[in-house]
Formats: structure tokens, C-alpha cells, sequence
């Protein structure tokens, strides 16, 4: 028996930790939010490509790693510790999981491949199948969609983009393609970028095998959220680090403010919260990777309770950094905006309880 | 990631599980221990408690690592074989070995700091059930601050004389022995000057009085001293090394305090009622806000039971640091638990407030009782401000509050 992260899975984390700790600080991490910097962000991306996030989750008969999700959460943890301003969740994990679920042989092996050789990038359009607001009306008929996706991850750099309708059948569109129209949108998270995309009858390749079922989306989205959860675990753990440290230097009344138990006791309360969540994500995760029955559930409670969770540390470890902890210059927002965005981002809490709860037949 | 035990276990599981249907419906004619929101089926054999822990440690399902001589099985202590027999026994509702502070407390402390007089006498009849135990820690001015405690024993011509009293001492009316924390070293700082004695309750100058907890039905005991005179030799370690001999138990009846696998049992019985019961002819489980409260805790404790297989991987993997995961247990679990149970009350709704023999009780009022008792837990065994103390300070490594002037 052996519950937890893998030493390979610990090892790589690491790299991808270090990589950002030296790429990606936070004078980097403001200059590309502000829109001042593009360049160092693509710069970013192509790293983490080099270190081979793309492939993780592509089997190797495709030239990927071929990989499990357990092993692509420790990489989102890192990716949210360090607020990345990078491409993950839609582009390398649930694009993939998607494909290799719904696509025939020929889709796979080209797309997969795509991907794996870093030709291909995906943005994600699952809008309309997970919440769809505002009448998007995403209609995919005789190969052709129209419509409109929300919230579309991963957006940025992409060559094809997987929308779905509201039933899960999910097909790929040629980001440019004549009739697609990107509207940039502008969330509280200036880490990532999510965009509407207007689809004006446009050509589309439909996954074979999601004509007839939704296995494949519910097996995304399912990774999506535990995906999620690790990078809003790795957000929430930066920020109790940064009110720790941060209350061993500030002093107050003559003491350090660490040594008051009011301070003392809200980084216990995070920490509490915060531990069971990685147990509970990588049990999520392993029900994903090999304990099909559990799987659905687990994804759900890991994206629920993790964004609870986080929620509550987002707001305490300002606290605890008080005044400076409100200020742009302490930069403690952006793990507050991001952990704001993961929250609501593939369903929020409560819509993802109402699933649980269907999931159990209640 | 791995949580299968492997095949060197599924003879082992077979084994229990045969065990469990000779055993079914086993019950005791001396009584049965308070068993929380749990009701054991009682058609089977009738045996006495001392004979149940006797079978149970002659086939190592019980007191496994502790060595022959002293009582126990004398094999190799197993993480996964204790966690299969607990499982198994709880599936089958077979009643699992007696657990007590003796049991959980003292034994350690003798195995790992006894004198060898101390471990012959003492470890066997308490594993058998037949010597129960009770810890004289707390006093009225001694709670958190434990080490202040004032309880006073002097040698005098060969015997500790004690003078007095101790509170909140769990199962002190029906114990043979007490494990005591006692002043022998008024002249030291408060840390050095205790010592560990082991006292037999029915010395002459003991009183029992009972202090009726606010369930009304499990209690406490105050404990005083007059005068009480034990054996010198009745001294675990050291004169003056008493708070490092206690440390050692307080660790045990930390882990001891909560149960992920009962706490998910538990949201499986909520689930069973909510299904069961309607309110306006609509099923609790269809009420939108019910639902959504139920799903939350659910996903709570299954984070907490996902926390404690962790922290079992760690203790089979010696690569595993997961000392943060393991100092949380006894403030989430206590914390969940109180939170659950309060939850089925606020469900029920009036019904949830009956209680004792009430018409219309559900459930033998379990939840209502588990939801107070639960509040004793989050006080007992290091109060929960106590545990976030030791989260910040030795978890985290934030700085010990200034020391403030006596008062």
C-alpha cells in the first residue's frame, strides 16, 4: 500500500516548481497581467513544454508520456502554487482525455500526435454542456456549429478549439477558421485568459464516439475539475507560506504577530483545512485513473470541497497580512483572484453538489 | 499510488471475515461498553468480556506486537492486519476489543518505560479487561496548563502520601487503578517537580464523586485524596520525569479520539433517515438545502478518511513525511464529527431534540447524545485552541506566545 505522490511524480513537480521560481516571480507574474509582456509569457509556456506538460496524458503510441491524472495534479499543484500564467487544464489535460475518449482511430492519432509534438493547441468549449447562460445556443448540426461558448480555456496560441453541445457531443473547430470570433473577456484571474467564442456556421469534426454518448465529456470535465482543485490547493498552500513568513517578520505591540494566538490560530485553522484536501485529490484522482465506479463522485466532492477550502484561506491569509495584504504591491491578490476564478470555473459548489447528489440517486 | 493491501492479505481478510460469522451476534454477560450510535446485534453466544479479549489475543487479533510474557500475542506489530480486522469487525457488527485508557494509555507508557515488575503485573490484566484504568491528569486549577497541577506526594517512610484532587476522571467509579500525575518536587519549576504514580482506587482516603456530564448519561468523576498511601515502587521512570513519562500517553489518546470510517458510517445512516423520513409529505433527502448540507459533509469526511489513509501509507513508507496530516486528526475529526451530527438534529428538525425515552425518538436519540458527546471530545484530550497551538507552533514553527506575568 502506498497513498500519495510518486517519487517521479514528486521529482517533476519539483522541476516545474523550480522552473517557475526562476522564470516566473512575481514582478514577472504582474508584468505579464498588466498585458505588458507577451513575449515572456509564450517564453514561459515553451519552457514547461520543454519540461513536456503537453504529453503527459497522451499515450506513448502517440508520443506522449502516457502518463495518469495523478500525475498531472502534482503538476497543476505547482502551477497554481507559483500562479502560472500558462495553458493546462483545458489544452493538456482535459483536450487529451477528451480525444483519446471520443475520437476514432484517425482523430486520435492526429490530434493526439498534434498535441504530443506541440503543433496542435487546444482552447476548451464546454460551456454549453456544463452550465450554459445567456441562450448560447450552441448548435452542432450536419458538421457545421453556431453558437456561442463562454468562458473557453486556454484560449491563447491555440490552433483548434473543442466545443461541445449541451448533449456532450464535442467536435474541433479551426481556431481560425473563417465564422469563429474570439471576444476576449476580462476576469478578476489577469493570470489566464478565457474568451466567448462566437461560432457563425463553421466546419467541424465531430469525435466519432460522442455522437451517441457522453462518456467523454463527463471523463473531461471529471479531470478538469480535479485539475482545478490541485492548482487551487497549490494556490492555497503559497498563501498560508506567505502568512506564516510573513507573521514571523511583522512586528506589532513589540511582538511578532505569529505569536498571538489570533493570528497563530487562523494558519492552524488553514492548515487543517487545507491537509485533507491533497489526500482527498489524489484519492479523486486514483478513482479517475483506476476505480471507474468512484471516480465521478470523487471529482465531484474534490472540486466542491477543495473551493470551499480555498475560499475561506484566500480570505484569511490576506487577513493576515493585514493592510499590505489588500495592496496591489504584496501581490497576495492574484492567488486570491485565481482561487476566486477555479471556484466557479466547470461548475461551481453548489451546481457541482447538485451532480454528487444525481451521481447518488438522491 | 497503490491502496490495495496485496495478496499476502486476502488469506488474512478470509480469516477474519470466517471469524466474524463464527462470532456474529456474540454478547456479553458482564455488560457491554458504551458504544457510540453503533447497536450490535446480541442473538449469538453469551460470554464474559475477559474471555472475549482472551480469544482475541490468542489469535493476534488484539495486543498483536505485545510480547508473550506479558499478556499479549508477541508477533509483529501490523498496521494493515489491525486495520482490516477493524474494518471487518465493523462490518459484521462484531464488538471490538475493549479500548479504555488502560488499553490505549498505560500499556505504551509501561512497555516503553516500565520497570520489568511493573510490566508483569500490570500489562496482563488490563489487556484482559479484567484491571481497568482511569488517568488523574486535570485538576479544577489544572486544565490546559496542565503542568501547574498541585496534587501533592511526599515519601514519607517508604510511601507516597498523597493529598489533593483530580477532575474530569472518565471511568474512575468502576477502575482498579489510576495513572496519576502528582507534585513530588515542590522546589523545581513546574515541569520537573511531577511525577507518574500508579494508585489503586480503592486505597483508604480516595472519594469517588460523580460529575454528570451534559448528555446526563456518560459521566465524569471528581477524584480526591486524603492522605493516600501507596508502595514507593509505584513510580513509572523517574522522580520529577512525570510530564515526559505522561507525554508519551498523550500522543496515544490523541489518535485514539476519531474515527474517519465511523464518522462515514454515520453520513450513511443520515442518508438511510433522510431517505426514511419526510417532512409536508416530501422526503428530507428532496429538500434542495438539506441535500446540499448532507453533500458538503460528505465531501468533508471523505477528505478526512483520504487524510488518514495517508497517514497509514506513512507509517508504512518510511519515505512519507506526513506530520502535519497526522497533527490535524484529533481538532478535524472532533470538529467534523460535532458538525454531522448537529446536522441530522437540524434535519429532524423538532424530532431531533427528543431524547432518552421519548416518544417518537429516532435512532435511540444517538444523535442528539453523539452531537454532545462531541462537544466533551472537542474539549477533552487537548481542547481544540489547544491543538491549533501545537498546529502553529510545532507545525508550522510560529512563535510560543510571550510568557505573561502569573496573576
Amino acid at each position: 500500500m502506498y497513498f500519495g505522490l510518486s517519487d517521479d511524480q514528486i521529482f517533476f513537480q519539483e522541476n516545474v516548481s523550480k522552473f517557475l521560481a526562476d522564470q516566473a516571480s512575481l514582478d514577472v507574474i504582474k508584468l505579464i497581467s498588466d498585458g505588458g509582456n507577451d513575449t515572456k509569457k509564450a517564453d514561459i509556456q515553451r519552457g514547461l513544454i520543454n519540461l513536456g506538460i503537453n504529453g503527459l496524458l497522451i499515450p506513448e503510441k502517440y508520443g506522449g508520456l502516457g502518463l495518469d491524472l495523478l500525475f498531472a495534479t502534482a503538476v497543476s499543484q505547482s502551477l497554481g502554487s507559483g500562479v502560472a500564467p500558462v495553458s493546462f487544464t483545458g489544452s493538456y489535460v482535459m483536450a487529451p482525455i477528451a480525444i483519446n475518449e471520443g475520437g476514432n482511430d484517425g482523430q486520435k492519432s492526429k490530434y493526439l500526435s498534434g498535441i504530443a509534438d506541440n503543433a496542435i493547441k487546444f482552447g476548451v468549449a464546454f460551456t454549453e454542456y456544463v452550465g450554459s447562460r445567456e441562450n448560447a445556443h450552441i448548435s452542432i448540426n450536419n458538421d457545421r456549429v453556431s453558437g456561442s461558448a463562454l468562458f473557453t480555456l486556454d484560449i491563447e496560441e491555440s490552433t483548434h478549439l473543442l466545443v461541445s453541445n449541451q448533449n456532450g457531443k464535442i467536435g474541433i473547430v479551426e481556431t481560425n477558421h473563417k465564422g469563429v470570433e474570439v471576444i476576449k473577456l476580462t476576469t478578476i484571474d489577469k493570470t489566464r485568459n478565457f474568451s466567448e467564442i462566437l461560432f457563425n456556421d463553421v466546419d467541424i469534426d465531430i469525435l466519432e464516439k460522442t455522437i451517441s454518448n457522453d462518456v467523454a465529456i463527463k471523463k473531461s470535465i471529471d479531470a478538469g475539475r480535479i485539475i482545478l482543485s490541485a492548482d487551487s490547493i497549490g494556490a492555497s498552500q503559497t498563501l498560508i507560506d506567505k502568512a506564516v513568513e510573513y507573521s514571523k517578520e511583522r512586528k506589532q505591540f513589540g511582538r511578532f504577530i505569529g505569536s498571538f494566538q489570533a493570528v497563530k490560530h487562523m494558519c492552524a485553522e488553514m492548515t487543517a483545512d487545507l491537509e485533507p484536501c491533497y489526500a482527498l485529490l489524489w484519492h479523486a484522482a486514483h478513482a479517475f485513473d483506476s476505480m471507474p465506479d468512484e471516480a465521478r463522485l470523487m471529482a465531484c466532492q474534490t472540486k466542491s470541497h477543495t473551493s470551499e477550502v480555498a475560499k475561506v484561506i484566500a480570505k484569511k491569509a490576506t487577513e493576515v497580512h493585514g493592510g499590505m495584504g489588500f495592496t496591489d504591491l504584496m501581490g497576495i491578490h492574484y492567488w486570491f483572484k485565481r482561487i476566486g476564478l477555479n471556484r466557479q470555473l466547470l461548475g461551481s459548489p453548489e451546481l457541482i453538489r447538485e451532480e454528487a447528489a444525481k451521481i447518488q440517486g438522491f | 499510488m497503490d491502496l490495495s493491501y496485496g495478496p499476502e492479505y486476502k488469506n488474512f481478510k478470509k480469516e477474519i471475515q470466517d471469524f466474524c460469522n463464527d462470532w456474529k451476534g456474540v454478547n456479553f454477560s458482564d455488560g457491554v461498553q458504551i458504544s457510540l450510535g453503533q447497536s450490535f446485534d446480541n442473538k449469538g453466544k453469551t460470554i464474559t468480556r475477559t474471555e472475549w479479549q482472551s480469544i482475541l489475543i490468542e489469535r493476534g487479533y488484539f495486543a498483536r506486537s505485545i510480547p508473550k510474557e506479558y499478556g499479549g500475542y508477541g508477533g509483529e506489530a501490523d498496521i494493515i492486519k489491525s486495520r482490516i480486522i477493524a474494518s471487518e469487525f465493523s462490518n459484521a457488527e462484531i464488538p471490538p476489543a475493549m479500548s479504555g485508557q488502560g488499553i490505549d494509555m498505560l500499556v505504551p507508557t509501561l512497555l516503553e518505560l516500565g520497570t520489568e515488575d511493573q510490566k508483569k503485573k500490570y500489562i496482563k490484566p488490563t489487556l484482559l479487561g479484567e484491571m481497568i484504568w482511569c488517568q488523574g491528569y486535570s485538576e479544577p486549577n489544572a486544565g490546559s496548563d496542565l503542568a501547574s497541577l498541585q496534587t501533592k506526594g511526599e515519601l514519607i517512610n517508604g510511601s507516597w502520601v498523597i493529598n489533593g484532587q483530580k477532575i474530569w476522571t472518565s471511568t474512575a467509579q468502576y477502575s482498579q487503578m489510576m495513572f496519576c500525575l502528582v507534585r513530588t518536587e515542590p522546589e523545581a519549576n513546574k515541569h520537573a517537580g511531577i511525577s507518574y504514580l500508579l494508585i489503586p482506587m480503592d486505597s483508604i482516603g480516595i472519594e469517588v464523586r460523580p460529575l454528570v456530564d451534559m448528555t446526563l448519561k456518560a459521566g465524569f468523576n471528581e477524584v480526591f485524596f486524603t492522605d493516600v498511601s501507596i508502595p514507593e515502587s509505584n513510580i513509572v521512570g523517574n522522580r520529577g520525569e512525570g510530564w515526559a513519562v505522561a507525554n508519551a500517553t498523550l500522543g496515544h489518546e490523541r489518535g485514539s479520539l476519531t474515527n474517519p470510517n465511523a464518522t462515514m458510517n454515520r453520513v450513511n445512516s443520515l442518508i438511510e433517515m433522510m431517505k426514511a423520513e419526510t417532512v409536508n409529505g416530501q422526503r428530507l433527502i428532496d429538500i434542495p438545502v438539506f441535500k446540499d448540507r448532507l453533500i458538503q459533509i460528505q465531501g468533508k469526511v471523505m477528505a478526512f478518511q483520504s487524510n488518514s489513509l495517508r497517514v497509514l501509507s506513512s507509517k508504512l513508507n518510511s519515505n512519507q513525511d506526513t506530520k502535519i496530516a497526522s497533527m490535524i486528526q484529533k481538532l478535524v475529526g472532533t470538529e467534523i464529527r460535532h458538525e454531522l451530527e448537529g446536522l441530522a438534529i437540524d434535519i429532524m428538525g423538532e424530532i431531533g431534540t427528543l431524547y432518552e425515552d421519548s416518544p417518537h425518538i429516532r435512532d435511540n436519540g444517538s444523535w442528539q447524545f453523539t452531537y454532545m458527546y462531541y462537544l466533551g471530545l472537542i474539549i477533552g484530550g487537548g481542547t481544540n485552541q489547544i491543538q491549533k497551538n501545537i498546529i502553529s507552533e510545532r507545525g508550522l514553527g510560529m512563535p510560543r506566545e510571550p510568557k505573561a506575568k502569573e496573576v
